[in-house]
C-alpha cells in the first residue's frame, strides 16, 4: 500500500512535467493545427539554461560547504526558473517567426538572412573543429562571412517557396527544426552528459509512513502554480481570449481585428516557457543527465499526453499528462521494462477508442 | 466609399472572380445577388483580406485594402458578418461581443455602451448573455454575428447571407434590422441569395454570375427586370 502511494506520488510528479510540455503542444496545435515536434527540444534548452545558470552564470554556493547559503540558493533557483522560461519563450518566438511563419505567409528577406546563417552553422562548426580554441574569433568571423555569402542563395531559393497550407510541409518543417536544435545542441554544448549539482537543501519528507523527497514537492507546486497562471491567461486576458478565438476559427478571428501572427507568436512563447520551466526543474531536481537529446523521450510522451487529452484542448493536456505520468509510474513499478512502451500503448488505445481524446469534442455545425 | 476595380481572385488554380468591379457609396445599402458559387462570398472575403486578389483591388476611401494585413481592415472601419455566422461557439455571448470590440479594448465605457445597443437591437441576446454561443439557435447565432460585427463601430458593414437557413418570420426581422442599422449611418454591402427581400431593402444591386457582374442597377429596376425575375425571383 505504502509503495503504491509512493509510486502514485512519483507518477503525479512526472505527470506534472508531461502536462507542462503537453500544454505547449496542444496550444500550438490549437492555433495552427500543427504538431510542433521541436517542442521537446525547447524543453532540452530549458535544462541547459538551468545547467549553465547553476554552474557558471549565477553565484550558487555548494551547500555541503556553505550550509548557510540555502536561502541564497533558493532565490537564485527562482531566478534560474524565470531565466529558463524567458530564454525558451524567446526561442519559441524565433522558431515560429523563422520556421513556421514563412510557410504561412511567404518568405521575406529577413527569413533569407536568418536561414543563411543557420545554413552556415555546420560549416563554421567544421572550421571550429579544425582550429584551436585560440582561433575562436576567426571561427566566428568565418561564420558571419559564410552566413552573409549564403544569404543571396537563400533569397534565391526562397523565391521558389510559395506559402503553403499543406499540413505535410508544416510537419516536415517541424521535424527539421527539431533536428537543427538537437544537432545544434550537440555542436554548441557537446554530447557529453552534464549534471546540475544539488542546489537546494534536500529533505526527506515522511507523511503517514510515506517517504518522499522534498524536491518532488517543489516540482509539483511550481507546475501547479504555472498551470494556474496559464489558465488565468487563457481564460481572462486579451491575448488569451484572442488565442481561443484563433483556435476556434482563425478567419473569424481575423475579422475581429485580431493580429493573428502576433497572437500565434505569443502562443509559442507561452508554451515554450512552460516547457523551459519543466526542463530546468527535471534537470535540477532529479539528477538526470543533461544531453542534447534530453527532450526526445519526454517530448514524445508529452505529445501522446496531448493527444490523450484531446489535441487543442488545454485542460485535456493537463489531464493527459497526469494520467500518463501515473500510469507510467505504476506500470514501471511492477514491470520496469514496459516503462517506455506505456505511452505508445496508451496512444494506440486512445486512437482506437476515442480519437478526439478524453476531453476533445467533435462539435457539429448548427443550422 | 468602397470601390472595387477589376478584381481577379483564384483559389489555387480555381478562378473564383473574373474581373468584378463595383462601388458602394456612403449611406447606401448595396446588395450582391447571384447563384451559389457566383463569387459573392469571395468578393467580400477579398475586401476583408481573408484572400488576396491576383490582380485588381478593393479600395476603401482611397486605400488599397489588400496591401494591409487582415486585422487592420477592422481598424479602418470595415467589418464583416461572415457566411455561416462563424460565432465562437465555445465562448459566451458576452465574450463574442467583446471580441467584436477587440480593436477598441481600451475604451471600456464605449464597449459597454455598444453592448447595450446590441442588446437593445437583439433582446434575445440579452437573455442569453452568459450562455455559450454554440448552444444558441441558428437565428440567435445570426443575431450574434451581426451584433458582434457592429461592436467594432464599422462605417461599412459587410453581411454575407444573413438570412441563410432562418425561419421565415426571422428573415423579416433580420431585414428590418438591416434597414435600422443603415438608418444609424452605417453603409451596408449585403450578400444574399434571397434576392427578393434583398432588393426590397437595398438602394442598388449587382447581379453576379460565375465571377462577373452581369447586371448593375437600382434595386427597383432590378426588381422589375425580366431576366432577374426569371432567374432569381422564381417567376
Ligand atoms: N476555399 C475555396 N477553395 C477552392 N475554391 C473555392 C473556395 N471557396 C470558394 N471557392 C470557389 O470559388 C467560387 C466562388 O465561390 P463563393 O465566392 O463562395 O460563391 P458564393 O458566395 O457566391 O456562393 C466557387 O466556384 C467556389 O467553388
Ligand atoms: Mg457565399
Amino acid at each position: 500500500m505504502q509503495e503504491f502511494v509512493q509510486n502514485l506520488i512519483y507518477g503525479v510528479e512526472t505527470g506534472a512535467i508531461y502536462a507542462l510540455i503537453a500544454l505547449g503542444y496542444t496550444m500550438v496545435y490549437g492555433v495552427l493545427r500543427l504538431i510542433n515536434f521541436a517542442h521537446g527540444d525547447v524543453y532540452m534548452i530549458g535544462a541547459f539554461v538551468g545547467f549553465f545558470a547553476c554552474t557558471q552564470w549565477l553565484p550558487f554556493k555548494d551547500l555541503s560547504q556553505h550550509p548557510e547559503a540555502a536561502t541564497l540558493n533558493v532565490l537564485l533557483a527562482i531566478v534560474t526558473l524565470f531565466l529558463a522560461m524567458l530564454i525558451c519563450a524567446l526561442l519559441g518566438i524565433v522558431i515560429e517567426r523563422f520556421a513556421y511563419r514563412p510557410l504561412r505567409n511567404g518568405f521575406r528577406n529577413a527569413d533569407a538572412h536568418f536561414w543563411g546563417f543557420v545554413a552556415a552553422l555546420p560549416l563554421t562548426a567544421f572550421v571550429g573543429a579544425m582550429t584551436t580554441t585560440k582561433r575562436q574569433g576567426a571561427f566566428l568571423a568565418v561564420g558571419v562571412i559564410v552566413g552573409f555569402a549564403l544569404r543571396p542563395a537563400m533569397a534565391y531559393l526562397s523565391k521558389k517557396i510559395k506559402p503553403s497550407s499543406s499540413r505535410l510541409n508544416a510537419l516536415i518543417t517541424a521535424i527539421g527544426v527539431s533536428l537543427v536544435l538537437e544537432n545544434g545542441g550537440i555542436n554548441v554544448f557537446g554530447a557529453d552528459p552534464k549534471f546540475i549539482p544539488d542546489i537546494l537543501p534536500k529533505r526527506q519528507i515522511s507523511l503517514l509512513g510515506i517517504e518522499f523527497d522534498s524536491s518532488r514537492v517543489v516540482i509539483l507546486i511550481v507546475a501547479a502554480v504555472l498551470m494556474a497562471t496559464l489558465r488565468y491567461i487563457v481564460l481572462y486576458t486579451r491575448p488569451g481570449k484572442a488565442m481561443r478565438a484563433i483556435s476556434h476559427d482563425i478567419d473569424a478571428a481575423k475579422l475581429m481585428g485580431i493580429n493573428t501572427d502576433r497572437v500565434i507568436a505569443f502562443t509559442f512563447a507561452l508554451g515554450a516557457s512552460l516547457a523551459g520551466a519543466g526542463g530546468f526543474m527535471v534537470a535540477a531536481f532529479t539528477n538526470i543527465k543533461v544531453v542534447p537529446l534530453f527532450g526526445l523521450q519526454p517530448g514524445l510522451k508529452a505529445f501522446v499526453a496531448a493527444v490523450l487529452g484531446g489535441a487543442g484542448n488545454i485542460p485535456g493536456a493537463a489531464l493527459g499528462g497526469l494520467i500518463m505520468g501515473v500510469v507510467e509510474s505504476l506500470v514501471a513499478s511492477k514491470y520496469p521494462q514496459w516503462r517506455d512502451a506505456v505511452a505508445f500503448i496508451l496512444l494506440i488505445v486512445i486512437l482506437l477508442v476515442r480519437p478526439a481524446g478524453l476531453l476533445g469534442k467533435n462539435t457539429a455545425e448548427k443550422v | 466609399m468602397l470601390v472595387i476595380q477589376d478584381l481577379h481572385v483564384y483559389y489555387g488554380a480555381i478562378r473564383a472572380l473574373d474581373g468584378i468591379s463595383l462601388t458602394v457609396n456612403e449611406g447606401e445599402i448595396v446588395t450582391m445577388i447571384g447563384a451559389n458559387g457566383a463569387g459573392k462570398s469571395t468578393t467580400i472575403r477579398t475586401i476583408s483580406v481573408l484572400v488576396r486578389p491576383r490582380s485588381g483591388a478593393a479600395m476603401f476611401e482611397g486605400k488599397a485594402l489588400h496591401t494591409l494585413p487582415a486585422h487592420e481592415i477592422v481598424t479602418l472601419g470595415v467589418s464583416q458578418s461572415p457566411e455561416g455566422r462563424r460565432v465562437f461557439a465555445n465562448m459566451s455571448v458576452r465574450e463574442n461581443l467583446e471580441l467584436g470590440a477587440y480593436v477598441h479594448h481600451k475604451k471600456k465605457a464605449q464597449i459597454q455602451e455598444d453592448m447595450d445597443k446590441a442588446f437593445a437591437l437583439f433582446p434575445r441576446l440579452k437573455e442569453r448573455e452568459n450562455q455559450s454561443a454554440g448552444t444558441l439557435s441558428g437565428g440567435e447565432q445570426q443575431m450574434l454575428a451581426i451584433g458582434r460585427a457592429l461592436m467594432s463601430r464599422p462605417r461599412l458593414l459587410l453581411l454575407d447571407e444573413p438570412s441563410l437557413g432562418l425561419a421565415p418570420f426571422l428573415v423579416q426581422t433580420i431585414f428590418q434590422i438591416i434597414q435600422d442599422i443603415n438608418k444609424t449611418g452605417v453603409t451596408i454591402l449585403l450578400v444574399e441569395q434571397n434576392a427578393n427581400q434583398a432588393l426590397r431593402v437595398a438602394h442598388r444591386g449587382y447581379v453576379l454570375e460565375t465571377g462577373r457582374v452581369v447586371l448593375a442597377d437600382t434595386a427597383q429596376n432590378l426588381l422589375s427586370n425580366d431576366s432577374v425575375r426569371q432567374a432569381y425571383l422564381g417567376e
